[in-house]
């Protein structure tokens, strides 16, 4: 497995979207679900980066949360989500005003929804669909320059600009998925977020859609927010990974860091989840138990359930994310995990443990 | 097996006594939705005055006194007609018939509605055809001339015939509404899981679509109480039915006829309109508050409408509500 060529300095800090102690409730009554616990993360411009966890561990809840876009009963308790515009502007997306966030909306950050396919509308020509995107925007664009432009669009992404006067039933999966893909990139926008964009798709087709984004982030240099559950495809795809589990972020590294030498237990847990295509044969284990309930989370560690490298100080103190206790590590890689922070433990009136070397590979 | 069965005892008891207070809870949840809460307390005045109102009404409603076209005293608290009858016990007396002729005609209308509309829509084809032509002709029938002509035919027009003949010529609309939710539901993914079960029709029916319905059922009974008591009321106005027999219409239509507005006699019309449109606005808000409550998305929202205006909070699709409430202390 090879990861898509990095260019140099990409990883350099200049970030477009800052999501900051992002908190985020379902449920508006008295003991609400806290989904999401004062999330951080940095999305770096050009960059791809991936999310993954299990099922409900809050992966979409980010992404929706922030762009606002979470349906009642969602909350967002607190945080700031920070974009950095082209211009060196910074504008927090939850203290915009909905007219702003009308505006921002697309123009700066895209969207391609979980089964996006289903959100053409199926009496319309795919060609208006997109050109009603840039034409809600740009008012003053014809609607001739629109179809132009989305006829542009279609044939990056690889569809016959002739096909804008299809209907969406005429149309295959992959090449609804690819429409839809195509009007995100109308405005240009400079995040792309994707939810899950090729869960419904065949591997062939997964393959080529995955292959068109990063093509198409080379060329035209936007950042992709990649969200989904198939770690093996994330690896592929994404510059840098965050892990998520139970509402918070446990792990953040560069993708070949956490593909190769994982220092969260959870992380490691998921890559024995998967064969390998390549390299030697290793052992093949799934994580024992099921995450913890939302609603009622334990104390300390909400992976101390279901963690081979559990010990004492584990049910007592929450972990933050630090830098891994690996000397030699990349400084911008972090960690939420107890055994890699020695200080806190210690600090808690508990005796560190020393890192297994399993979360210990060079 | 001894064992295996007491271990299966053992978890069930467990599980009832997790669930007991919610399920308690549960069934509370609907009276506390505010606006449901309002809407029931004065439907609930108005059904103790139906049970009660012959008995705590002060005269005779129909007795002729020498106080004549009095306004509201100490004496007649809402005044008197110009046969000096006393209108609040006109008001008392007549709130039963209103209520009866309501509820009979909502339950009835809601009955056939419902029979025909869910039939209709899930049988398809030749059967769907019949009972949407039906429909069709009683919706496009003009409702209140041909309630006029079958109640003037009838030799005792009484409130139960009245309420008979309102839900014969109002339930098309309901059947019309519910017949196009169930043709969309009966296609839905669990419909057909259902059916891949191997659950029977009527199953089908009263397990899986039904409760899918329970807004729209709701929408149109209160919606058909609401047009059989005004429709009741306008019969009774325009002195189709018995005028000797009280209800709100009634008096409302003695006082048209003896020139009340020309007169200044607001008490005559007042206290029964505000009891029209209170009655009105009671099914109005039981309506809001089954809405909420049935749809388990807005449910929340409903529960809780005080407390999310008192925190700033305004449920919106599209535009997550922030509140900065969450503490923020990590780096």
């Amino acid at each position: 497995m090879s990861a898509v060529p990095v260019a140099p300095g990409r990883l350099t800090a200049d970030p477009v979207l800052e999501i900051r102690n992002l908190s985020v409730d379902y449920g508006y009554d008295e003991n609400p679900v806290h989904v999401l616990r004062q999330a951080s993360l940095t999305l770096n411009r050009g960059e791809v980066l991936g999310l993954a966890g299990e099922s409900g561990c809050g992966k979409s809840t980010l992404a929706y949360a922030a762009t606002r876009l979470l349906p009642p009963p969602g909350l967002i308790t607190g945080g700031q989500v920070l974009f950095h515009g082209r211009d060196g502007s910074t504008a927090d997306i939850l203290s915009m005003s909905d007219a702003e966030l009308r505006a921002s909306r697309w123009q700066d950050l895209a969207i391609v929804f979980q089964g996006a396919m289903n959100s053409l509308n199926p009496v319309f020509r795919v060609g208006r669909q997109i050109a009603d995107a840039i034409r809600a925007h740009r008012p003053s664009v014809s609607q001739k320059e629109a179809l132009e432009r989305a006829a542009d669009l279609l044939d990056m992404v690889g569809i016959s600009p002739d096909r804008l006067r299809a209907y969406p039933h005429q149309l295959s999966g992959g090449m609804r998925q690819r429409v839809m893909i195509a009007m995100a990139l109308a405005l240009d926008p400079q995040v792309l977020i994707m939810d899950e964009p090729t869960t419904a798709l065949d591997v062939v087709m997964q393959r080529q859609i995955v292959e068109q984004i990063a093509e198409l982030r080379d060329r035209l240099g936007f950042s992709v927010i990649f969200i989904t559950h198939d770690v093996s495809l994330l690896i592929e795809i994404a510059d840098r990974i965050a892990i998520m589990y139970a509402g918070e972020i446990v792990e953040d590294a560069t993708a070949q860091d956490v593909y190769r030498r994982p220092r969260h237990p959870y992380s490691n847990g998921l890559l024995h989840s998967f064969p390998p295509l390549r390299g030697p044969r290793r052992e093949l284990g799934g994580i024992p138990g099921s995450p913890p309930d939302l609603a009622r989370l334990p104390s300390g560690c909400p992976f101390r359930a279901r963690c081979p490298f559990v010990f004492d100080a584990c049910a007592h103190v929450q972990p933050e994310l630090v830098a891994p206790d690996v000397p030699g590590d990349d400084p911008r890689r972090s960690v939420a995990c107890l055994r890699h922070d020695p200080d806190r433990v210690a600090a808690a009136g508990f005796t560190p443990v020393p890192v297994p070397p399993e979360l210990a590979l060079r | 097996m001894a064992v295996e069965t007491s271990v299966l005892t053992d978890t069930e008891d467990v599980a009832t006594d997790a669930t007991a207070p919610v399920a308690g809870k549960r069934k509370l949840l609907f009276l506390r939705n505010g606006k449901a809460i309002t809407g029931l307390a004065i439907l609930g005045f108005f059904a103790v005055l139906a049970v009660v109102g012959e008995w705590i009404a002060p005269y005779d409603p129909s007795a002729v006194s020498p106080d004549i076209l009095q306004p509201p005293s100490g004496a007649h608290w809402f005044g008197t007609t110009h046969l000096g009858q006393d209108i609040l016990s006109q008001v008392l007396v007549g709130t039963r018939g209103v209520l009866v002729v309501g509820l009979v005609a909502g339950v009835l209308a809601t009955v056939i509605g419902v029979l025909i509309g869910v039939t209709a829509g899930f049988v398809g084809g030749a059967g769907d055809e019949t009972l949407s032509a039906l429909s069709n002709i009683f919706l496009v029938i003009p409702q209140l001339p041909l309630i006029i002509l079958i109640a003037g035919q009838l030799p005792s027009a009484g409130g139960l015939t009245v309420a008979a003949v309102i839900a014969v010529t109002g339930w098309a609309w309901g059947a019309r509404v519910l017949r196009a939710q169930t043709l969309s539901l009966r296609k839905r993914d669990f419909v057909e899981a259902a059916r891949a079960n191997g659950e029977r029709t009527w199953r089908i029916v009263l397990a899986e679509i039904l409760p899918n319905l329970t807004a729209i059922i709701a929408a149109g009974f209160v919606g058909t109480v609401t047009f059989a008591v005004l429709s009741q009321i306008t019969l009774a106005f325009i002195g189709v039915t018995s005028v000797s027999e009280w209800n709100w219409g009634t008096i409302l239509f003695w006082a048209q006829g003896n020139l009340a507005l020309q007169r200044g006699a607001w008490w005559w019309f007042v206290p029964a309109g505000l009891c029209i449109a209170l009655l009105g606005m009671a099914l109005t808000l039981i309506n809001f508050g089954i809405d909420e409550f049935v749809n388990p998305r807005l449910r929340s929202t409903g529960l809780h409408a005080r407390t999310l205006r008192k925190r700033g909070i305004r449920p919106r699709i599209g535009f997550t509500p922030v509140v900065h409430e969450a503490k923020e202390d990590r780096s």
